[in-house]
Parts: C-alpha cells; structure tokens; sequence
C-alpha cells in the first residue's frame, strides 16, 4: 500500500483575520500556521492503513521554504518521506495540478487529503486530483477502511449517509472520524531531521480564477435580551424580523 | 453563452437547493441576457421537470437511464460537461452540497473552467470575466474570486440566494449523452436516508444545544420546539463527541457549516470552533444561563436563563403564535 497525503497550511483556527492593502492581502503578522486540521486527520488514515510495515506514507505540500517547518511536523508524526512543490499555493487547481503532476507515474494506490481546507474553505483539491490522475474519488469520506483491491468509504449526503466501495487507485478527502488523530512523539521529531524531503519545480498551470479582494463580515449590532419570563416577547421579535 | 444548471434530486424530487440553484441561474442568465437550461439525471416525475420553469429554466434536459439513477460523481461530472458542450454554456451552476462539493471540481477541470466554490451571492459581471463573493476562513471573511476563464462554474451555497418564482413551465427533453463504464467503477453499497427529517445543511431554521442540557435524555424539549418551528435539530462537538447525539448533527468547525435563516442555540457556550460553523446563520438567538457566555456577543437576540425554564416556555408561546396566525 503505497500512500500519497496532501498537506497544507492554514492559520490557526483562533486567528484573528484581517487585512491589508485595501483589503487584498491577508494580514499575516502575527498569524501562527498549523497543518490544515482535515489534512491532519488524512495524514493519521494513512499511518493507520500502513501500519506494521504495510506500505509507506509520502506527504506531498505545494509551499516556499518558510513552510518546511509544517513538513516536518508531518515526517515527526509518521510519514516516510515528503516532497515540496516550490511554489507559492495559488489555487485549488494550481495545487491539485502540483500534485498529479507529481503522482502520476509513482504507483500510488491512495491519495488522500483533508476534505477542505479551513482557510479558503474550498473542497476542490482532492477532487481536482481525481479528475486530473482520471481515478474515482469521494470528496468527504466519514470512514475509510481497505476490503482487497478496493476502498470501502462512508460519506456523508443530505439526512443520511452513503456507503461506496471503490476500486484502487483511488482519491479520497476525509473528514473528522476517519482516524485517531496522531501527534508526533520524542522519537518521531528526532527522526524527522533525517527522513528524506525532496524539492521539486512546479509545473505550469494556466491562471483561471484569482481573489482580487476580501471582506470582513458586517459587525453584528448588540444582541437585543429578552427576559427570561417574556418568551412572548422574543416570538413577536423574530416574527418582525420574518424568521418565523 | 448560455447558464446551465444541475438540478440534484433525491427519490424523484427537486431539493430546495436545486430550485436555488434554478433561481440564481435565472439571475445570472438576466445579467448575461441569455437564458437557462436545467440538467436532471435520474428519475425525476414529468411534473417536477416542467416545474423548473417556474424558477426560471426554459429548458430542462433529462437524463433517466437506469444505470444511471444514482449519483456517481464521475458519470455525473462527464454528462454535466457534455450537456455544457452541447448546450453552449458559458456558465455553469451547481450547488454546493454533499454531492456538489463531489462533482463541480470535476466539471470544472473537463471544462477547463474557473470554479468558485461556496458562492453566497450573485456575481459581479464586468465584459467575460465573473466576480464572486464566497465564504472563507471558517466564516470571518468573504473573498472576491474572479473567474478569467472563457467557461466558469459555480458552486452555490444552500439557503444562500433565495427562491424567485417567475411562473411558467419548461420545455422538457430528453437528453442522451455517452458514459464511459470507467466513470461507473464506484459501486453504491448502501444508502441510509431519514425520510422525514429536515436534512439539516438545506434546514431555515435550526434548534442546536449543547453541553448545558446536561444528558441526552433531555433533549425530548429541544426536539419539540424543532417539531412547533419546523426546524432539524442540531448540536455542538462536546455533545456528538460524548455520543449524547449522532454525528451528523454536530454543527462546527470540524462538523457542518450551516446557513439557516434562524438559528436557536441552546446551552452552547459559542467557542471560536462552533461559531465557524454557524455565523453565516441570518439571524441568532442564543439561550444561556451564563450572561458572560461568548455566544451573546455574535447574537442577534438573547435570553439570559436556565434552558429548563426557558425552551418549554418558548415552545409554548411559539405554538401560541402559530396557533393565532
């Protein structure tokens, strides 16, 4: 079983957003970034299907230098080996096309990655992969677990779920619940330094969207209280609001 | 240059989230000055096909064969960019649900498309190019995505444009396009369905409680005011984590993002991870004993109180007012 695991960065969830040059960069003084937490999550599936010498686990990650330290952290918790795109992340299709650029003739029988990331909030990459290496993909999986030659992967659907068995190789973003999530231990971070990370060139993809601004959500006015013994007083609100 | 729309089904029916999607289809066709072919794949009744017409589709093409009737993303994705070939679409709309996040990165990439995922409104239009605002950073910022692209897809967000019914029927025809057995190597093993629940991500309003209902065994209230308002019942990560409800209910960061028109929170403190999930709601009412609860910062209205004394009291002086209108 040979493992290929989408990492990016994101800032951390309790960062505060803002922004700068007339709202079209994100201010990122001050931001800490974390391994996008869905990418984590893939990263412990793909430990997990491995263990006891089953396969290996490569990381791949479309960054600058200044990310290596994320790379790192993903060798401390486990991977094999990991590789590093050159490039600044531009979008879903440039980092999805990063990726299946590199993965194509690799042999690998899974892809996985997070189901989005909380950043853009796009769930485009894994799918964009799937299309791209022409092999089956679910873009939300619940459960992952390997039956022979297939994949068995619950995902969610509107009030209920849906089991899917897929034949390998395949892509496959995974959601909470998939996995135990791992940290990395003393022996993990030790051994990190010398597990191989290779730097490679990204290959050109045209540019067909870009953000050209942002805009921070209007500031919610004061909440207007209702005493707890006027219940009444709160129906009649909400129905001059129109939301009932 | 012409709009298409996908139009997702469930058990031969139109979901509110594609009459949306219809809807804002229609808009986008009057900013282009063109007009609206909707796709149906699956067995949907005659009925509900010429009812798109009422959202503004002039067309709808059907695609009803057997092998077919189920949702693969991959045959799904190929019939959706045959049927933008044929039909001339410039745009094409899908919404952004389960099912959506699954297919429109694959439309888009046969189409060599721009893809905007998580449209919350109509886009900007300037000469070929597409403006959209999206939803990003877990719901404290929007961005502005422009689509350069000749042809563009957009995922819209459910509950996020709202209905605009225009009367009328569409035309209705079948359409036939070619799939491959390779886009059909994924087998549906099971589909598991609540039939009579609101499906939460499609819910106007939400009843969400946590952690301050103490056991599980106390959410036969919250359940009923669900039941008077007409709303799904959701929950936040403590209470699915602790297994007091189904995971499909946890609301959040790391759960659902929803985008109800009203959202009841119930015993939920509102920690930066819940509130990702849940600020795009139009209007909050918050629900807590604790005055210094962070919840009531974000709120639209609240009520400082004990959930025991306050949900049945709200229940009743809800079902009052339904009673009286």
């Amino acid at each position: 079983m040979k493992i290929l695991v989408c990492i990016s960065q994101v800032p951390d969830t309790t960062s505060k957003i803002t922004f700068t040059d007339n709202n079209t960069q994100l201010n990122t003084t001050g931001l800490q970034y974390i391994i996008n937490p869905y990418d984590e999550i893939a990263l412990s599936k793909a430990l997990e299907l491995t263990e006891g010498g089953n396969g290996s686990v490569t990381v791949i990650h479309v960054g600058e230098s200044a990310t290596d330290a994320t790379i790192r952290k993903a060798l401390a918790t486990g991977a094999d080996e990991a590789v590093r795109v050159n490039a600044a992340p531009r979008d879903a299709w440039f980092v999805a096309n990063q990726v299946a650029g590199y993965a194509k003739d690799q042999g690998f029988d899974l892809i996985l990655a997070g189901r989005e990331s909380i950043d853009y909030n796009g769930s485009q990459v894994i799918t964009f992969v799937g299309e791209l290496l022409d092999v089956p993909s679910v873009n939300a999986a619940k459960k992952v677990a390997l039956e022979g030659t297939a994949v068995v992967a619950e995902r969610e659907i509107e009030g209920g779920k849906e089991v899917l068995s897929i034949p390998l190789p395949a892509a496959i973003g995974t959601s909470e619940g998939v996995a135990e999530p791992r940290i990395p231990n003393m022996r993990g971070i030790m051994s990190a330094r010398t597990k191989p990370l290779t730097v490679i060139d990204p290959v050109d993809v045209p540019v067909l969207t870009q953000v050209i601004r942002y805009e921070s959500p209007a500031p919610k006015g004061a909440v207007t209280l209702v005493d707890a013994g006027e219940t009444e007083k709160l129906v009649d609100l909400l129905h001059r609001a129109r939301v009932i | 240059m012409s709009v298409l729309v996908y139009t997702e089904s469930v058990a031969g029916k139109f979901k509110k989230s594609a009459h949306e999607a219809v809807s804002y289809a229609k808009a986008v066709a009057e900013q282009l000055g063109t007009n609206v072919t909707a796709l149906s794949i699956g067995d949907v009744d005659a009925s509900e096909l010429q009812a798109l017409g009422n959202y503004g589709a002039s067309n709808v093409w059907s695609v009803s064969a057997e092998r077919l009737k189920n949702f693969i993303n991959q045959a799904y994705a190929s019939i959706i960019a045959q049927a933008a070939d044929q039909s001339g679409a410039s745009v094409i709309i899908i919404s952004n649900t389960f099912s959506g996040r699954g297919l429109a990165p694959r439309v888009a990439a046969k189409l060599g498309a721009g893809l905007a995922d998580g449209a919350v409104d109509l886009p900007e239009v300037a000469g070929d190019v597409l403006t959209v605002k999206k939803t990003a950073f877990s719901g404290k910022a929007f961005a502005y995505t422009e689509l350069v692209s000749p042809k563009k897809v957009i995922a819209l967000n459910p509950n996020a444009f709202e209905l605009r019914e225009v009367g009328g029927n569409a035309q209705v025809e079948a359409f036939n396009p070619v799939v491959d057995d390779r886009d059909l190597t994924t087998v549906i093993k099971e589909i598991v369905r609540a039939v009579d629940k609101v499906p939460l991500p499609e819910a106007e309003i939400v009843v969400s409680a946590g952690r301050g209902l103490k056991g599980p065994e106390n959410w036969g209230m919250i359940e009923e005011l669900a039941d008077v308002l007409g709303a799904a019942t959701a929950c936040s990560k403590p209470v699915s984590d602790a297994g007091w409800r189904p995971h499909a209910e946890h609301v959040g960061q790391t759960g659902i993002a929803i985008s109800p028109n009203l959202y009841i929170a119930i015993g939920i403190s509102g920690a930066i991870q819940h509130l990702a999930g849940v600020s795009a709601s139009k209007t909050i009412v918050v629900i807590n004993k604790d005055p210094e609860a962070p919840f009531f910062k974000v709120a639209d209205y609240g009520i400082v109180g004990d959930a025991f004394d306050v949900v049945p009291r709200l229940t009743a002086a809800i079902r009052a007012y339904k009673g009286n209108s």
